[in-house]
């Protein structure tokens, strides 16, 4: 997996080392920010995406945690409403639901129950992606769930570039937000500059320009879709990707002015179809765009069954290249 | 180690709780406020006590049950009955209302309406304090009901293994919402906290000067960066789990309500014991009364004359 990089000249790094460095530099700028949760210090956590960090700042900044996720989280947020900047680790998605009064009936409404007054910059990282062969209970992407509430932010990076800028924006952001990296992703390089640079929220960026169908991907379907997107050429189809990049804030503009375009949208998310991401962006794509539209949005999410073990059932739950593009010639087929 | 304290001021910092919430309750019977509100009557010693203990920047966290806390860390009674009414000058704008009131600026963290969900916030402004290498404390207040709460374990579990600057108050006011707090308690809350190697220390809660002891020792450890405390305090809720909380017979007797509130009321024993002890007499304590009625009826006249916030503000503060 690659994708064109923002100048070739630059650097490759894996999307671990990407944000490594963006902790790494966000630590070294501002003493307030720490780290937190299990396995963070030593171990680098399992996906190793920490490590050596200890090493440089101490076991006061990268503090290991009990098996506690509600409850570290808890103390996340009271170190944020008290002055300190802390990154809270949940190692895997589907442990938000430990935490998820923390999250959102505390952190989320701290600032807005008090009329203002309580701030939480609060950073959660965990992580989403199935096809690791680990089941129903460590493959889930649960980004709808946190995006369904109001007052907390949600980043979901597809590329090295793009984590550690979100992850830096992340970290400076006066409101608890949550990013969600894939975990299949983690050895994915990309060209990142050394410079310090932020990406803002609700920026989504057009992955690859086409005039035809416009393909919304996020996290590790944006691979999906570009993979999609050269077999459909070779058809004859021009697809557009574009990566939302966060969910909450949404950039609809970009999308709407996508959708505009082609007229063809297929939104594809490795979330659960049902109420979740596809639903509501193909819902502001058609309250936008749909006097423009050749055809109804198609949603591409996860299958509506947990997670399931064996690699022969669990491939078919998450949307593939091949499928996008039988989806993507319907569509246009259809529309004409 | 009581010298220093102005005794008859703490009396009158109980009595303005108890006035306060009296007057909440004739809002709620006369239809002038929104919503419910659960009153702190009968538990005044345990917040005003534990607060006499604490600077201005120490910190605390409470719970719905929270006016008490909140005006014992020193919150103004106008904007909390502000507050209580949705009105704009309240404490969080009339964005929080009773069981949200936040007070920054005398270190209040915010009631919350999750039993035990602010353990977290508590316990984690203590390990702020602690990594900003300031000598705070953190005060977590909650009732016996959260001990059915895995999260206020969770966080005992770290402040003790960090040693953080935080003292878990336990108000056991004897019911859970509507249940006799025995009926949901397996073994003593009593030893709840010592499996974490946390101190506990258990009083009346009826007694400020006891509650203010047990928290003067507690703080001290803190301060001084030895750990956690761990308060357990036996208390009663005079009134019902909230406002409308009328017919309570079910759950307990005229006769136990009657005990606690002619024998074992704080603000009687208090004054009783000021009184015997010369520090005060019935002209100094009908001074602080006409004070504090003064004062909260003056609160209330604020209130009820203060604006609502406007329709923008509904979007207002989502987001920081």
């Amino acid at each position: 997996m690659s994708l064109p990089s923002p100048s070739p000249a630059e650097r490759q790094i894996t999307m671990a080392e990407a944000i490594r460095e963006a902790l790494a530099e966000e630590m070294r700028r501002d003493h307030r920010v720490f780290l937190m949760g299990e396995d963070v210090a030593e171990a680098g956590t399992p996906f190793k995406v920490l490590s050596g960090l200890v090493e440089e700042f101490g076991s006061e900044r990268v503090i290991d945690t009990p098996i506690s996720e509600a409850g570290f989280t808890g103390i996340g947020l009271g170190a944020a409403m008290t002055g300190m900047r802390p990154v809270v680790d949940i190692m895997f998605g589907d442990f938000l639901f430990i935490a998820l009064d923390q999250i959102a009936n505390q952190a989320a409404k701290v600032h807005y129950m008090s009329g203002g007054k309580l701030k939480a910059p609060l950073t959660i990282r965990t992580t989403l992606g199935a096809t690791r062969r680990s089941a129903a209970q460590h493959s889930q992407s649960l980004h709808a769930i946190v995006s369904h509430i109001p007052g907390l932010k949600v980043a979901l990076p597809s590329t090295p570039y793009d984590a550690k800028g979100l992850m830096k924006s992340a970290i400076r952001d006066d409101n608890p937000v949550v990013v969600f990296e894939d975990k299949m992703m983690y050895t994915v390089k990309g060209a990142v500059p050394e410079d310090d640079y932020t990406i803002p929220f609700g920026q989504a960026d057009v992955k690859r320009e086409g005039e035809d169908v416009t393909l919304v991907a996020t996290s590790s379907m944006v691979y999906t879709a570009l993979a999609a997107a050269d077999m459909l050429q070779r058809s004859g189809i021009s697809a557009e990707v574009i990566d939302p990049r966060t969910t909450s804030p949404l950039d609809s503009k970009t999308l709407i002015d996508s959708a505009i375009k082609t007229g063809h949208v297929i939104v594809i998310d490795e979330g659960y179809q049902r109420f979740g991401v596809t639903a509501e962006i193909a819902s502001v794509i058609a309250e936008g765009a749909f006097y423009h539209l050749d055809a109804p949005v198609k949603r591409m999410g996860a299958m509506d069954v947990p997670i399931p073990f064996s690699p022969a059932l669990e491939d078919l739950t998450v949307p593939t290249p091949e499928r996008v593009v039988e989806a993507a010639e319907a569509l246009c087929r259809k529309g004409g | 180690m009581t010298e220093g304290i102005d005794w008859l001021d703490v009396y009158g910092r109980m009595l303005r709780i108890r006035v306060f919430e009296e007057h909440v309750n004739q809002l709620y019977t006369t239809a002038k406020m929104p919503g419910l509100a659960h009153l702190y009557i009968g538990e005044e010693a345990v917040a005003v006590g534990v607060c006499t203990a604490l600077r201005d920047d120490d910190y605390i966290t409470s719970t719905h049950r929270g006016h008490g806390h909140c005006l014992a860390k020193g919150a103004s009674v106008d904007r909390m009955f502000a507050e209580l009414l949705g009105k704009e000058p309240g404490y969080c704008r009339g964005k929080g209302g009773s069981m949200h009131i936040a007070d920054q600026e005398k270190g209040n963290l915010g009631a919350n309406a999750i039993v035990g969900g602010s353990a977290g916030i508590a316990t984690g402004a203590a390990l702020s304090a602690k990594q900003r290498g300031t000598d705070q404390v953190a005060v977590c207040f909650f009732g016996e009901g959260a001990f059915g709460q895995g999260l206020v374990y969770e966080v005992m579990n770290m402040a003790s293994l960090w040693k953080l600057p935080v003292i878990y108050v336990c108000e056991n006011n004897l019911y859970n919402e509507y249940t006799h707090y025995l009926e949901t308690t397996a073994g003593d809350l009593s030893q709840r906290a010592g499996a974490f190697g946390i101190p506990t220390r258990e009083a009346d809660g009826q007694d400020v000067r006891a509650v203010y002891e047990a928290a003067r020792e507690a703080v001290e450890r803190a301060r001084a960066s030895n750990g956690p405390s761990f308060l357990l305090f036996r208390t009663y809720r005079q009134h019902g789990h909230h406002v409308g909380d009328i017919n309570r017979a079910y759950y307990r007797s005229k006769e136990e309500e009657r005990i606690w509130s002619e024998q074992r009321d704080p603000l009687k024993i208090f004054a009783e014991s000021l009184a015997g002890e010369g520090k005060a007499d019935a002209v100094a304590f009908e001074r602080i009364e006409e004070e504090v009625r003064t004062e909260v009826a003056d609160g209330v006249k604020f209130a009820l004359d203060a604006p609502y916030p406007e329709p923008d503000e509904v979007t207002m503060h989502v987001f920081a």
